[in-house]
């Protein structure tokens, strides 16, 4: 199966849908710091990696691929369910990724200056999700 | 004020990464977008500036923990979602208790 891009999805998603977002991962942001400030980096650092994304990505998945079967004349919900699903299995693979970030940012922010250690560990998490991804493909074949 | 700035550039990167999300297919491919460092890097750049490096350092090592409890989250939801019929939105949000449970439990045991 081919990576593509579909920019016909961003026609689909409402304004309110990317207000919405915008304002979840705003607050999560600020309250990642409050916590921080008040408990101290050991607590805050636990919400560096809060789901702050995935409960509103998989929601409009299940009611995009919902819409689009309707539009055809399906009325199936268990489909968008199902879409919704493989995001979530997405995220699972992707959640490694997020903790070689992490080890990255732990490991090199230390001893690099603060950019190059940011952007090295963004390269990681980017190679080692894709890799997981991959890996699972091959081994589950799906 | 740092409160406001610390609001917009997390809001943007969020949606950066959720946007990203959206366009791309295949949705499992799509769904590794789901678990960006997107909070984590606007709270990381904004602690470097104000705390230094070895803050951030901190942040991320107890971050490791967070992911490890994503991992769990995620797979929860997808079993949830797969075998029972519970809609995205409920799994998804009743799931987060999960991801609590499992950071806070791993920062007990491993980050006393």
């Amino acid at each position: 199966m081919r990576i593509n891009f579909d920019f016909s999805a961003l026609k689909r998603t409402r304004w309110y849908e990317y207000a919405l977002r915008l304002f979840f991962g705003g607050a999560v942001t600020v309250a990642t710091g409050l916590i921080a400030k008040r408990y101290g980096p050991v607590m805050g650092g636990l919400f560096l990696a809060f789901p702050a994304i995935f409960p509103a990505s998989a929601t409009l998945v299940e009611k995009h691929e919902t819409e689009k079967k309707r539009r055809k004349g399906i009325i199936d919900n268990s489909r968008g369910r199902k879409a919704a699903a493989l995001d979530a299995r997405g995220a699972a693979l992707g959640s490694v990724g997020l903790s070689c970030f992490a080890i990255a940012v732990w490991l090199l922010l230390p001893h690099w200056k603060a950019s190059l250690g940011l952007l090295t560990a963004l390269a990681i998490w980017v190679a080692a999700s894709i890799a997981f991804w991959l890996l699972h493909r091959v081994h589950y074949g799906k | 004020m740092e409160l406001i700035i610390r609001f917009i550039v997390g809001g943007m990167v969020v949606s950066f990464f959720a946007v990203i999300g959206d366009v791309l297919k295949p949705k499992s491919f799509a769904g590794l977008f789901g678990a960006a460092p997107s909070v984590a890097l606007a709270t990381l750049g904004l602690a470097i500036k104000a705390e230094g490096n070895g803050y951030a350092a901190t942040e991320a090592r107890s971050m490791i923990i967070g992911a490890c409890a994503f991992s769990v989250y995620a797979w929860c939801c997808m079993r949830i979602m797969a075998k029972h019929e519970v809609r995205a939105k409920t799994a998804t949000i009743a799931t987060l208790a999960i991801w609590m449970a499992c950071a806070v439990g791993g920062r007990l045991v491993f980050l006393r």
